[in-house]
């Protein structure tokens, strides 16, 4: 199988996740999207490892693993803690600012 | 098996990294070691002696550094001249907005939660608030904040650079949650930057897997070499770079706050603490244009020698952002009626202004923007320390006059920050309007402040790369500016203090802070405008109280910031030559 539809792949599975932030109202779900474009880069790091013949496309996809990680740990703190206090993950409901 | 090789490293080159980062390090250990009363006197210390040590390391790095660009670990870290100026930026204005964040006033207490991760209105909170906890943990933060901006601002490795990027922003992201009145918005506007935030991470991310699925390579300077000489694996697929570099501006953008990448800033800007809020204006916008100017000039390398319609491309796209940003900004600006939020806006505009600068890819220009970022923190970081002290006060109706400091029958409560309510502030605090209008006059552009001479060099950048015309957009849009920073002044300085009008009963419990959930605006006529509404279901109310607007005092540190911002934005605008021979120095982003 030609190589290249991976990288086609990782591009559809990354253009989702962005629709997904920009389109869902739950910050959960807003956030999976998130995952779901950095895990389409580490497709997408791989492919392009395999194709030029080295592994720093393969390292690389640890990194971003790692700081996935981190991001997961800040990210669901702040939601979790908004939760409390409003019993809700609506971005639609946080809307105290604007103007 | 080939035999492992340990890498040399000039120890020496990392030095203000390794201060900055370690004291983080070493700061989340003492939380575990020393005693609460102790810990936060040892936090500051530790924090302002870690950053003045990192700008120590920069000044024995100079001339070192200018003499010979080093390449660190492989070039994960590129140390020029422009890189090492950025992180010394840095430093100093972290060191200024820490002694903003560590100043308690006169009412004793810092502008952070006691527990930041309490539900804000129950028991829990009111224990954490009477038993006088303290979050100390924001200094460590604060650190690794700064150490990530540096890091961020002196490397040449994408992925460093990404990495960089989550070490300044997952602390920022926490620290925005933190404020200790109004937490609702503070948690909120934690909440969007983190979503945007990641979403722009994740864009920069994708950037850089598509620049090293056409290179082979993370490092600009060796894509830049590879693409002048040819003989990439995929040499026609410049479709390729180019969508990844536009995708990684994508990101850089977004952390500088330009228009259309800009919705996070104001809430942002108005939700975080205000002290968090200078520090992050400042320094998060001279990282971010630091390594801004340097992605932008390294890839401009490569592709003015590969392909120079993909340059002018990119090229059109920092023009048309540039324009976006300086319009939106000084227009949205000029309406609104939050002290904060004009300060976001401004930011926004200044970002527009750095990029008018950039936009010329002019290699005397864009060490400028050096200044600029200096000038422009400089005066952020001491106006938002004015704000940390205009109050609001809680007193009975009836009762005296409330010039001079805290009475002893009014609660303090959180900042004032609609522009209404300043009304005769120059009567009230005479000094710190005066040092308020003197940053608002820098971030203006007038002559003999640092904010002139920022924006003459910014100008003169576009105008040397060919851009005449957005020059002259440019000054249009300063003009713009000017307008709205002296609309602030005439209402401070002209406009009497508001009325005793807007008596209203609240509810409340001496000695305790309310709450407020729910912020109502009340239309400006009647001079007062409450943004409180305290919701302690079970207090008792109380006579009929009125907020009205005072000035705490500070303890030093803030008071200190205040005067050093003031001072060296007179001197950088009267005396501007020895920096700007720095600044010419840093003209080098090529080891």
């Amino acid at each position: 199988m030609d190589i290249t539809n991976y990288v086609v792949l990782a591009a559809a599975l990354f253009a989702i996740g962005a629709t997904t932030v920009l389109l869902r109202r739950n910050a959960i779900v807003v956030f999976m999207g998130v995952e779901l474009m950095l895990n389409a880069t580490n497709l997408a790091f791989v492919t392009f490892a395999r194709m030029h013949g080295d592994v720093t496309g393969q390292v690389l996809a640890f990194f971003v693993m790692v700081v996935a990680a981190a991001e997961v740990v800040v990210g669901l703190a702040i939601i979790v803690t908004i939760f409390r206090t409003r019993r809700s993950a609506s971005v639609d409901d946080v809307n105290l600012l604007r103007g | 098996m080939t035999e492992f090789v340990a890498p040399e490293i000039d120890w020496l080159a990392l030095a203000p990294l390794i201060v900055v980062l370690g004291a983080g390090v070493v700061g989340v250990l003492l939380e575990a070691f020393v005693p609460a009363k102790a810990r936060r006197m040892t936090q500051i210390v530790l924090t302002l002696a870690a950053l003045a040590g990192g700008l120590a390391f920069v000044v024995v790095l100079w001339p070192q550094i200018v003499a010979q660009p080093v390449q660190v670990v492989g070039g994960s870290v590129t140390l020029t001249p422009f890189a090492l100026g950025a992180q010394g930026i840095i430093a100093a204005l972290a060191f200024l907005g820490v002694l903003v964040v560590a100043d308690r006033t006169a009412t004793g207490q810092d502008s952070f939660a006691p527990t930041a991760s309490a539900v804000p209105g129950t028991s829990y909170e009111d224990l954490a608030r009477r038993s006088g906890l303290e979050q100390t943990e924001i200094y460590p933060l604060l650190l690794f904040a700064t150490g990530g901006m540096m890091l961020f601002a002196s490397t040449d490795d994408l992925i460093v650079m990404f990495i960089a990027l989550e070490v300044l922003s997952l602390p920022l992201y926490v620290l925005c949650a933190t404020a200790r009145r109004r937490r609702l918005l503070s948690q909120e506007a934690a909440a969007k930057y983190f979503l945007l935030g990641a979403f722009a991470s994740a864009l920069f991310i994708f950037g850089v897997a598509l620049i090293y699925g056409f290179a082979g390579t993370v490092r600009l300077l060796e894509i830049a070499m590879a693409m002048r000489q040819g003989g990439l694996p995929l040499e026609g697929m410049t479709g390729l770079l180019v969508a990844g570099v536009l995708l990684v501006t994508v990101g850089l953008l977004f952390k500088v706050g330009a228009v259309p990448f800009h919705a996070w800033t104001p809430d942002v800007y108005t939700g975080a603490p205000t002290p968090i809020t200078g520090f992050m204006a400042a320094c998060t916008k001279a990282a971010a244009v630091a390594a801004l100017v340097e992605v932008l000039y390294r890839i401009s390398i490569g592709l003015g020698g590969a392909s120079p319609e993909a340059l002018r491309q990119l090229q059109i796209v920092v023009v048309v952002v540039a324009v976006l940003t300086m319009v939106v900004g000084t227009a949205v600006g000029s309406v609104q009626t939050d002290v904060k939020r004009l300060l976001a806006y401004s930011s926004i505009a200044h970002a527009g202004f750095l990029l008018v600068g950039i936009a010329g890819f002019n290699l005397q220009a864009q060490s400028s923007t050096l200044f600029y970022l200096l000038a422009y923190g400089i005066a952020t970081i001491g106006a938002f320390a004015v704000v940390t002290l205009v109050r609001e006060r809680r007193v009975t109706a009836g009762s005296g006059e409330d010039n001079g400091p805290v009475a002893d029958d009014g609660i303090v409560l959180g900042e004032a920050t609609e522009i209404a309510q300043w009304a005769g502030l120059g009567r009230k605090a005479p000094w710190l309007t005066a040092a308020f209008a003197l940053f608002l006059l820098s971030m203006a552009g007038i002559p003999l402040t640092a904010g002139f001479i920022a924006k003459f060099g910014a100008f003169t950048g576009a105008v040397s790369g060919g851009l005449w015309w957005l020059a002259v957009l440019g000054v249009l849009a300063s003009v713009v500016a000017v307008a709205f920073y002296l609309r602030l002044l005439v209402v401070m300085v002209f406009q009497p203090a508001p009325a005793d009008s807007g008596v209203e009963p609240v509810e409340t419990t001496p000695g305790v802070e309310p709450v407020e959930t729910t912020p109502v605006v009340e239309p400006v006529e009647t001079g007062v405008s409450t943004t409180t509404t305290a919701t302690m279901a079970r207090a008792q109310v109380a006579a009929p109280q009125r907020v009205v607007v005072t000035v705490v005092r500070s303890r030093g540190p803030a008071a200190l910031a205040i005067v050093v911002c003031a001072i060296a934005t007179v001197i950088l605008g009267v005396f501007p030559s020895p920096v700007l021979g720095l600044v010419e120095q840093a003209s080098k982003f090529v080891p």
